[in-house]
């Protein structure tokens, strides 16, 4: 087993470089995710990155390629066809520490996301749960206080809110996968 | 904030974790000389997740679709060519287990040769470059293999503290057969004297860990008449699911 190259902050000027058009926008017509991300202040952080992994609505995790996908002449990123599902979803905070996620509501319970941030030496990963599925490994074995972090509330129908608290009261509980 | 009296808490941390005897081979989260982590780290320790139908042991998958020819080559972006030192760097993708990982996506940024990234919120008042960008995608071919033609960056300031510069840096960002290999990390150049003062460098507590991070200037790979060449090999971490299974 040979050693991993270590991570390294994000930084501050990712901006032009990871976040694309449609980043967000892995399908219409299915759910909204939305939320805020917060520091140990309990202010919104502007210059984090979220990447979101999820299943399709069938439970599959193939994913498919094309979340990039480009225009031939300019080279300019377009977003996906809209045919395929790929599963990846990558969105900037705005200066309100506000994203949003437009997709189909996967067939596990919930979306997995990374959060990358200025000042944040090392990703951190952690679960929006849409529903509350009884026989959950990760939610069975958490406390009431700390589950609830996970739970992402449905404002209105196909509107699920979820908030990111990097440290503090309510911190989200962050998950290491081995 | 003076540079000595940061050098003196890296040096603290640094000797901290030597006592401790446990290898990390990630940064810090908690890393006090780089003031932005103090209200960005969790105080909970994380959840482990044991549970081998984990959606992050799969992880998203790119194609040819995701990346033009172009991107590869940040000296080809523009009209002209961009200032500073030619570099081609290049290196292979690995899990722990040293298998390639092929056809995943490999993305880079960096400052110009001037220091100054191409950013609204970059106002180091070092020249912006008409013909640099400072972007690039590729994918991995199937030994694992990535390849970027670019400029060397300078290195930059930054309000850490008094007279903070960071190392001459390349960010880079990578996927894994697995959402939970995720990494995004920086290359840094041989022989840089300002890795002793930087505390994102110095955040990654493990000195063997710190010079995984440098590339190897590598005289093979410099392209007469037209560039130099560094390598750098890079290997994914990840639960022992993505490395163990044959
Ligand atoms: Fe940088």
């Amino acid at each position: 087993m040979i050693k991993p190259t270590p991570s390294q902050t994000v930084g501050p000027f990712y901006g032009y470089a990871l976040p694309f058009a449609g980043g967000g926008d892995l399908a219409h017509g299915g759910i909204v995710l939305h939320g805020r991300v917060y520091d140990g202040a309990g202010e919104p952080v502007p210059d984090a990155l979220l990447e979101f992994w999820q299943s399709d609505p069938d439970g599959g995790l193939r994913g498919a390629p094309g979340s990039l996908r480009r225009d031939p002449v300019t080279g300019a990123i377009i977003g996906r066809h809209g045919l395929d599902f790929t599963g990846f979803g990558r969105v900037a905070t705005d200066a309100d520490g506000r994203w949003m996620l437009r997709t189909l509501m996967p067939g596990l319970p919930y979306i997995s996301v990374c959060v990358f941030a200025r000042g944040l030496g090392h990703h951190l990963y952690t679960r929006a749960y849409l529903r509350d599925e009884p026989g959950d490994r990760l939610l069975a074995a958490l406390e009431p206080g700390r589950r609830a972090t996970l739970m992402a509330a449905e404002e209105r129908e196909g509107v699920y809110v979820f908030d990111v608290r990097l440290q503090g009261e309510q911190e989200t509980v962050f998950l290491d996968f081995g | 904030m003076t540079q000595e009296r940061i050098s003196a808490e890296i040096a603290d941390l640094h000797e901290a974790y030597l006592k401790e005897g446990v290898e990390r081979h990630h940064a810090a989260r908690d890393f006090a000389p780089y003031r932005s982590s103090a209200l960005r780290h969790p105080h909970q320790p994380l959840v482990v997740v044991d549970d081998p139908e984990a959606a992050e042991l799969t992880g998203p998958v790119f194609g040819v679709t995701d990346v033009t020819a172009l991107d590869a080559d940040l000296t080809r972006q523009h009209q002209g060519q961009p200032l500073g030192e030619r570099i081609t760097v290049t290196g292979r993708v690995l899990d722990r287990a040293g298998r390639p990982v092929r056809g995943q996506l490999v993305e880079v940024w960096q400052a110009n040769a001037s220091g100054r990234y191409l950013h609204q919120r970059d106002d180091h008042p070092a020249p912006l470059d008409p013909n640099f960008t400072g972007v690039g995608r590729c994918l991995t071919d199937d030994e694992g293999r990535y390849a970027f033609t670019t400029v060397r960056p300078g290195a930059y300031p930054w309000r850490n503290h008094r007279n903070a510069w960071r190392p001459a840096h390349i960010h880079f960002s990578l996927f894994g057969t697995a959402f939970a290999q995720r990494l995004i990390t920086q290359m840094y150049f041989p022989g840089d004297p300002l890795f002793p003062y930087d505390p994102i460098f110095n955040s990654v507590l493990d000195e063997r860990a710190r010079q995984r991070m440098i590339a190897a200037y590598d005289h093979d790979l410099s392209v007469p008449e037209w560039s130099l060449g560094y390598r750098w090999d890079i290997v994914l971490d990840g639960p022992s699911a993505t490395w163990m299974e044959s």
